[in-house]
C-alpha cells in the first residue's frame, strides 16, 4: 500500500478542514492524515477556529436591522442630503470670507482662513497620533531606545522636569509588568515634551508622552486611538496631555493607563 | 423576488461579515450602510439571474480597502461597558489571546479571506472572484491567516512553525 497516492498539497489541506474537497480526493488526505498526526492536529485545531468563529459571529444574524440600513435611499435623496450638509458648511464659509472681504483685504488667504474655521482641529487627537509616531520610532530602536537610562532615574526627570517646565515623574508601573528603560525629550506641537519608556519581560515596549502645552484644551476622559499597530490611550488633564501607546492588546494598554493615571493624579510622596 | 428583496435579503449576512471584519459594532455597520448605498445605485450594474452576494461583498470589500487607505486614526469613544470599566482582570498571557483579538491581529487580507471562507462559506474560487486576487493568493493567505490565528491563540512566539506539505 502506497501511504502517499498522490501528494497532498497544503490547499488539499486546507480543503480538507473546510469540507471542499471532492469526495474522491478526500478518501486520499484522510488516509495520508492517519499516517501524520501532527498534520491531522493542525487541521483539528483550523475546524475548531471555523466552529468558534460561527459561535462567535452568527448571533449578528439574528439581530434585529437597524432602520437605518434597511431603509432604500429614495431617488439618492439620502446621498444628497449628505452632500447638502457639506455644501452648507461651504456656503457658510464662503460668505464669512465674502464678510472678510469688506472688512480686512481681499485674498484668498481669507476665504481659506473662514473655511478652516469651519473645521475644528481635534488637538488632543493630534498629540495622540505625535505619540504613535514617536513610539513607532523609538521604539524598535536596539541600542538607543532612549536618551538618559532608568539607572539614572532621578537625572533623568529633573532633566525632564526642567526642559518642560513642569515637574514629571516617571510612574512605576512594574506591579503590572513594565520595567522603565529611561527617557527622551522630544519636540512637541509647541514646546517641548517628554517621553518615557518602559518594556516587560517579553522585550515589548510601552511610551508614555507627556506634553505640556494642552493649557487651550479642556480635560477629557480616557479616549483611545490607534494608528497602525501601535494602540493609545490618551487624557488631558490641566495643561499636561498623555498618551500611553503599545502595540498590545487594549485592555491590557487600558489597565496600565489606569494605573498611570492613578499614579500621576496624586502628588508625588 | 424582486431586486430589492434580494438586497434586503442580503443584509443580516453582510452584517455578521462587516462586525467580524471590522471588530466594533458601529464602525461595522457604517460600512454596511455604505455598501447598501454603493449598492443601490449600482443595482443596474448587478448581471440578474447572477448571485449577488459575491457582488455586494466585493462592494463591501473596495470600500473597506479604500477606508484602511484613509491616513486617519480612528478614534473611539470609551462607554462604560468598555475596558476601562472592566475590573482589572488581565487575560493570561501565558495562554494566549481569545479568538476575537487573536482575529484583530491578523493583517486585513488575511482575515478577509479567512472570513470569507468561514462565515460566508465561499469556495475558494468564489473568494478568488469577490476580491480580484488569483486563487494561489487565496490559498497562501488562508493557510497564513490560521496559522497565525492558531499561534497567536495558543501563546506562541510570531515566527510561523508552519510546514509547508508539498
Amino acid at each position: 500500500m502506497n501511504p502517499n497516492p498522490l501528494a497532498v498539497t497544503e490547499a488539499d489541506l486546507q480543503g480538507y478542514v473546510d469540507g471542499l474537497l471532492p469526495q474522491e480526493r478526500l478518501a486520499d488526505v484522510a488516509a495520508w492524515l492517519e499516517h501524520n498526526p501532527e498534520e491531522a492536529e493542525r487541521l483539528r485545531t483550523y475546524r475548531h477556529q471555523n466552529q468558534a468563529l460561527h459561535l462567535l459571529f452568527d448571533p449578528v444574524l439574528d439581530e434585529p436591522l437597524p432602520a437605518r440600513l434597511a431603509a432604500r435611499p429614495s431617488s439618492n435623496w439620502e446621498v444628497l442630503r449628505r452632500y447638502a450638509a457639506v455644501f452648507i458648511v461651504a456656503i457658510c464659509a464662503g460668505a464669512g470670507g465674502w464678510y472678510l472681504h469688506g472688512a480686512a483685504q481681499s485674498s484668498p488667504v481669507g476665504w481659506i482662513a473662514a473655511a478652516a474655521g469651519a473645521t475644528r482641529v481635534d488637538a488632543p487627537l493630534m498629540m495622540a497620533h505625535r505619540a504613535a509616531v514617536a513610539h513607532a520610532v523609538y521604539t524598535p530602536d536596539p541600542r538607543r531606545p532612549v536618551e538618559v537610562g532608568a539607572e539614572q532615574e532621578e537625572a533623568l526627570v529633573r532633566w525632564l522636569s526642567k526642559r518642560i517646565g513642569a515637574d514629571v515623574r516617571a510612574p512605576k508601573l512594574a506591579p503590572l509588568g513594565y520595567e522603565l528603560i529611561g527617557g527622551r525629550l522630544l519636540p512637541g506641537q509647541s514646546a517641548p515634551v517628554a517621553q518615557f519608556m518602559y518594556h516587560d519581560g517579553a522585550g515589548r515596549r510601552l511610551t508614555l508622552y507627556v506634553s505640556t502645552d494642552q493649557v487651550q484644551n479642556k480635560d477629557t476622559g480616557f479616549r483611545f486611538a490607534q494608528e497602525g499597530t501601535v494602540n493609545v490611550f490618551y487624557w488631558i488633564d490641566g495643561k499636561f496631555g498623555y498618551a500611553l501607546s503599545g502595540s498590545i492588546d487594549r485592555t491590557e494598554l487600558a489597565r496600565i493607563a489606569n494605573s498611570v493615571y492613578e499614579q500621576l493624579d496624586k502628588p508625588a510622596r | 423576488m424582486s431586486d430589492e428583496s434580494h438586497l434586503l435579503a442580503c443584509l443580516p449576512r453582510l452584517r455578521r461579515y462587516a462586525r467580524a471584519l471590522v471588530g466594533d459594532r458601529a464602525g461595522a455597520d457604517d460600512l454596511v450602510q455604505d455598501t447598501m448605498e454603493r449598492a443601490w445605485q449600482k443595482l443596474s450594474s448587478w448581471r440578474k439571474g447572477s448571485d449577488m452576494r459575491p457582488w455586494l461583498f466585493s462592494i463591501m470589500h473596495n470600500l473597506h480597502v479604500d477606508q484602511r487607505r484613509k491616513p486617519v486614526i480612528p478614534t473611539v469613544a470609551l462607554d462604560d461597558e468598555d475596558a476601562l470599566a472592566t475590573p482589572a482582570y488581565a487575560p493570561d498571557r501565558l495562554v494566549g489571546y481569545d479568538l476575537e483579538s487573536a482575529l484583530r491581529l491578523l493583517a486585513a487580507e488575511q482575515r478577509e479571506i479567512l472570513l470569507l471562507v468561514v462565515l460566508e462559506e465561499m469556495t475558494y474560487e468564489e473568494v478568488a472572484a469577490t476580491l480580484s486576487i488569483p486563487l494561489g493568493t487565496v490559498m497562501s493567505r488562508l493557510s497564513r491567516a490560521r496559522e497565525r490565528l492558531r499561534a497567536l491563540v495558543e501563546g506562541r512566539p510570531r515566527h510561523s512553525t508552519l510546514k509547508v506539505v508539498k
